[in-house]
């Protein structure tokens, strides 16, 4: 844990406007890309076990549509975009505008998986050039991943590198919904920030806090 | 007569181990592989829910043997021993080590479940433990459940139904 002891509420704060900021970028261009108010809750910012990531949202079996990407350069990191099966569906679904796409039994149609690749890539995108601009730090992001499986085996992907020193993670995360979405929905649209343990400092230092303030 | 058969669950990076008629089961499977050791005669079985391949890697001090090829298989064998198994009668299977995420990438860290697959296997060669079957690779996650009393390792994933091993 000792890459995390020196994090203070203050430093918890900075990571929580992160998010902030960086969600919200991505939730405009969600609502312009499909015409539609979206609503995103306050970040959530946690020091948690791999244990209780893994449940984070209802469990590791829990099937998600995900996407996925690196993110290299000064900070580098993880970038998770999750959302439930069926959201991920309905937006794919006025994104290609094509009613009979389904994700619950392979093959998948190819075009909707590409433009919900693309939806990752867009909303990602918007989320680290967020992020990028506050901290004035160069981010390197890969091409994004897609993968549609249970939410534990694709969450440990992000944990391999933190797993290399530590049994805990600190997690980003920031929710939005579509507006006429109910709010007892297990799963929202996530997207979850997973920094790399080296990278603390850096974002701290960036934004004009000491990690030992 | 109902019958409660009660199942321990193992999470990320950790390891436990069971008698007959409890089983023994880990969830969402990716990268990380689930290795089981059992006594057949004895019916009882470990499962270890490993992260990566080599301790080495670990940056720190203090680690925490599940997590690790090379000290899990060590820390379960020693485990399963202790609870009554014989460790000559010991034998595996292992389950995992998928790639969830397919892209063009120089980061060796992003090939992890082949080689969590590779290292766990050089550990049985070490401690002369037989690998009766193994489910590997592929990009598609993983839950497993082992039962000591029949030996049977079932593997669940979401697009591919079950199968057992």
């Amino acid at each position: 844990m000792d890459y995390l002891s020196g994090i203070t509420a203050r430093h918890m704060d900075i990571l929580k406007e992160i998010g902030n900021i960086g969600a919200g970028h991505s939730a405009t261009a969600l609502s312009k890309l499909l015409n539609k108010k979206i609503d995103m809750t306050v970040p959530d910012v946690k020091l948690v076990s791999f244990n209780e990531l893994t449940e984070w949202l209802g469990g590791p079996e829990v099937v998600v549509a995900s996407v996925f990407l690196r993110i290299e350069g000064d900070v580098p990191g993880s970038l998770f975009f999750v959302l439930a099966v069926e959201q991920a569906e309905r937006f794919v679904k006025q994104l290609i505008a094509d009613e009979d796409f389904s994700l619950k039994q392979p093959p998948f149609l190819e075009i909707g998986l590409s433009a919900f690749q693309e939806l990752g890539n867009i909303l990602t995108g918007s989320y680290l050039s967020s992020l990028s601009d506050l901290t004035k730090l160069d981010l390197y992001p890969s091409v994004p991943a897609l993968s549609i499986d249970m939410f534990g085996a694709v969450i440990s992907h992000g944990l391999i590198e933190l797993s290399q020193v530590s049994d805990y993670a600190i997690i980003i995360d920031t929710a939005i919904k579509e507006e006429d979405q109910s709010e007892n929905v297990s799963v929202k649209g996530h997207f979850f920030l997973l920094p790399d343990p080296e990278s603390f400092d850096i974002l701290f230092a960036a934004l004009g806090v000491n990690s030992d303030a | 007569m109902l019958e409660i058969l009660d199942v321990v669950k193992v999470g990320i990076a950790d390891l436990n181990v069971v008698k007959a008629p409890e089983r023994i089961r880990t969830s969402g499977l990716g990268s990380c592989v689930g290795l089981i050791l059992y006594d057949q005669l004895r019916q009882i079985a470990g499962l270890a829910h490993i992260m990566l391949p080599d301790s080495t890697l670990g940056k720190i001090g203090s680690i925490n043997d599940a997590k690790y090829a090379d000290t899990a298989v060590k820390k379960l064998i020693k485990d399963v021993v202790t609870i009554g198994a014989k460790e000559y009668s010991l034998k595996a299977k292992i389950a995992g080590g998928a790639q969830m995420f397919q892209f063009q990438t120089s980061n060796d860290l992003m090939r992890i479940g082949p080689r969590n697959v590779e290292a766990i296997k050089e550990q049985l060669k070490l401690f002369h433990i037989p690998l009766v079957s193994e489910d590997v690779g592929g990009s598609s996650g993983r839950t497993i459940e082992f039962d000591p009393s029949t030996c049977d390792l079932v593997i669940k994933t979401v697009n591919q139904g079950t199968k057992t091993i």
